[in-house]
This record gives structure tokens, sequence and C-alpha cells, in this order.
């Protein structure tokens, strides 16, 4: 299997260059101290197996799988034991390794990862950016990173001033944009406007009482004006 | 008795290439007196979360210097330093020491 590394520790790298060549069934394409550099290459090559730190500053290895639209297998390295629920969420994910690595458990892994998902063949790495679909989901720029959000995973927008606070289900993003620019981008079949400073999703709503809605447990407020729009969009029986 | 650094786990996965094991102590002097520098100046100034970040990277190098009671330690003071206590510096701080004295004399 053709793989890379990923870690910003130089000390980890050379780790898992040894554990790897000490591997018969791996080949070393490169490493890398961060995850814009392997973006950048998988975008051209094509590669098996990822072996991905979780914990990096500006872009983690989370970040990192969510940029890509077809992730390879990929075997996350990391000190941290707390991040393996988290790991659990992607498919991609065929182990969990912590540091300190040893040869039994990297061997291990490996295996696993040949076994994993056998029908699938080599996958092909792809920026989303590069094939995006504009129905599914946004691109937020946050500390000169563009971050994905799923269209389907917001919960409601609002607007706090010169920045909008953008409300997922797994967190909240704070961007430096306005209630209309991002109304014009989210798709209206999703998004309704319920008051000047509320964009909500309307897949999400609990449900609603005369002036509000309520989102998971949050409630927003609905202005007269908007409200006959939100019902309009309702599938009332 | 302390527990004291030592080269076992380097010495098992090199399986005796005295190049590879060369290599990484190598890269672990290099790192080291970076990211201790880094983490008192963050500690200095209070940046505490910093600090954080600084230990779990030197956590990585207490394990592979086989300090596994000083692993505990890290992973301890890297939680609580980030909810801005710093009960555990001077016990984190101790193995440091003990990684630096050994670092210079490998």
């Amino acid at each position: 299997m053709n793989c890379i590394v990923i870690d910003d520790e130089e000390m980890a790298r050379v780790v898992l260059e040894k554990l790897i060549s000490n591997n018969k069934e791996l080949n070393l394409v490169a490493a890398f101290p961060n995850g814009m550099q392997a973006i950048k290459f998988l975008n051209q090559n094509t590669i098996d197996l990822i072996f991905l730190d979780i914990h990096m500053p500006d872009f983690s290895g989370f970040d990192f799988i969510q940029t890509l639209k077809s992730p390879p297998k990929i075997i996350l390295t990391t000190s941290d034991r707390n991040f393996a629920i988290d790991a659990f969420e992607y498919e991609c994910i065929v182990d969990y390794l912590t540091k300190p690595l040893s040869q039994e458990r990297f061997d291990k892994a490996v295996r696993k990862a040949q076994l994993f998902n056998p029908d699938k063949k080599t996958s092909q790495a792809a920026v989303q950016a590069n094939s995006s679909d504009p129905e599914t989901e946004l691109y937020v720029n946050i500390d000169r990173r563009l971050i994905k959000i799923e269209y389907s995973g917001i919960l409601f927008v609002e607007s706090k001033g010169d920045y909008i606070q953008i409300n997922t289900e797994k967190k909240n993003f704070t961007v430096h944009s306005t209630i209309k620019k991002i109304k014009d981008k989210l798709p209206p079949e999703l998004f309704v406007q319920v008051h000047r400073s509320y964009i909500i999703n309307v897949k999400k709503i609990v449900d609603i009482e005369d002036n509000s809605v309520l989102i998971e447990k949050t409630v927003i407020p609905v202005s007269r004006t908007n409200r006959d729009e939100l019902i309009n969009r309702l599938n009332l029986l | 008795m302390e527990e004291q650094p030592n080269l076992n786990y380097i010495k098992e996965l090199s399986g005796g290439d005295l190049a590879f094991e060369e290599k990484l102590l190598g890269v672990i002097r290099k790192e080291i007196f970076h990211e201790i520098d880094e983490y008192q100046g963050n500690l200095k100034e209070l940046r505490l979360h910093k600090a954080s970040e600084n230990v779990h990277k030197l956590k990585h190098k207490i394990s592979i210097l086989g300090l596994e009671k000083g692993y505990q330690t890290a992973i301890d003071f890297e939680n609580e330093l980030k909810e801005g206590n710093t009960s555990l510096q001077q016990q984190f701080d101790e193995i440091l020491n003990s990684m630096v004295a050994f670092i210079r004399e490998s």
C-alpha cells in the first residue's frame, strides 16, 4: 500500500518512517508536517493509506479529513486518547494508534487497513473545493482557513453586529459577514429568514409558537413580517 | 528509585539500526530545547493554553524516552493547564530536567 504521513512533529515522522520501513506491506511516498501540504500532494497523487496526527496547530487531523471528498484509508496517530470516540464518526478511519507507537500494534493496524473495505479500490483523494457541489455545502474563511460547512448540519444563523454566527450540530462558527450575504448563499428550499437577525434550517425545527421557533434547545424569535413565509414552508396537516 | 529516562523504546524500534537511533536522538535534541523554551515562555506570560500545547508535544518525547510515570504526569499537567491550573508544574519541570540531562549525556 502506498502511504503518506502527516504529523507536525519531526520526531513523530521519523518514528513513523521507521515503522513503515519495517513493514513489507507499506511503501512510504511522502511525509508532511501539516495538512495543507498534504492536500496539495493529494490533488495530484493517489495513495492508499494516510497516517494522520490529530493534534496539529492551525489545521487538525479532523479538519484535514473534512476537506477530502473521497478520503483514502486513514490510521490516526495521536498522543490523545480523548479523540477515539470522534474517530468513529469517519468511515475512512481504520484504526486509532496512541503514541508511543509499537511495531506490533502498528503492524496490526496495517493488517486492518488491508482488510478494510475490500471492495473499494485505491481511493483518489480530492479536495472538495475542486469539485464542490454548491447544493450541499459552503466554505467560510476563519483565521485564513477555509472551513467547510455542510448545509444539512446548520441549525441556524444569527446576526451579531458586523459578524454572523453559524450554529451547526457540531460547533459554532463566527464569520465576518451579514445575514443578507449568507441568505443569498444558502439554499432557499432548506433555509428561511424568520427575523432580521435569524435564518433557520426548516428541517431542524422542533416546534413553533406564535412568535418563536425552537431549534434543538434554542428559542429563535419569529417576526410578524416573516411568520407567514415560515408557515407557508411547513407541511401542515 | 526515581524513574530515569532510557533508550529502551528507541532500541526496540531500531532493531539494532544505529543510524536510525542517532537520527532520532538528533531530532529529539533539536526539538526539545526549543519546545522547553516555548513552554517556559508561555508559562511565564501565563499563556496556559499555549503552554498546554507545548506539554502535549513534550509528552511524546517523555514517552519515547521511556518515562511511563512521567508520561502520565504530562497528561495530567496538560489537562490542568487547559483548566488554568499549574499545580503539577514543579513535578513536570523535574521530568524535563532529567530528560535534558539524559539527552546531553547520550
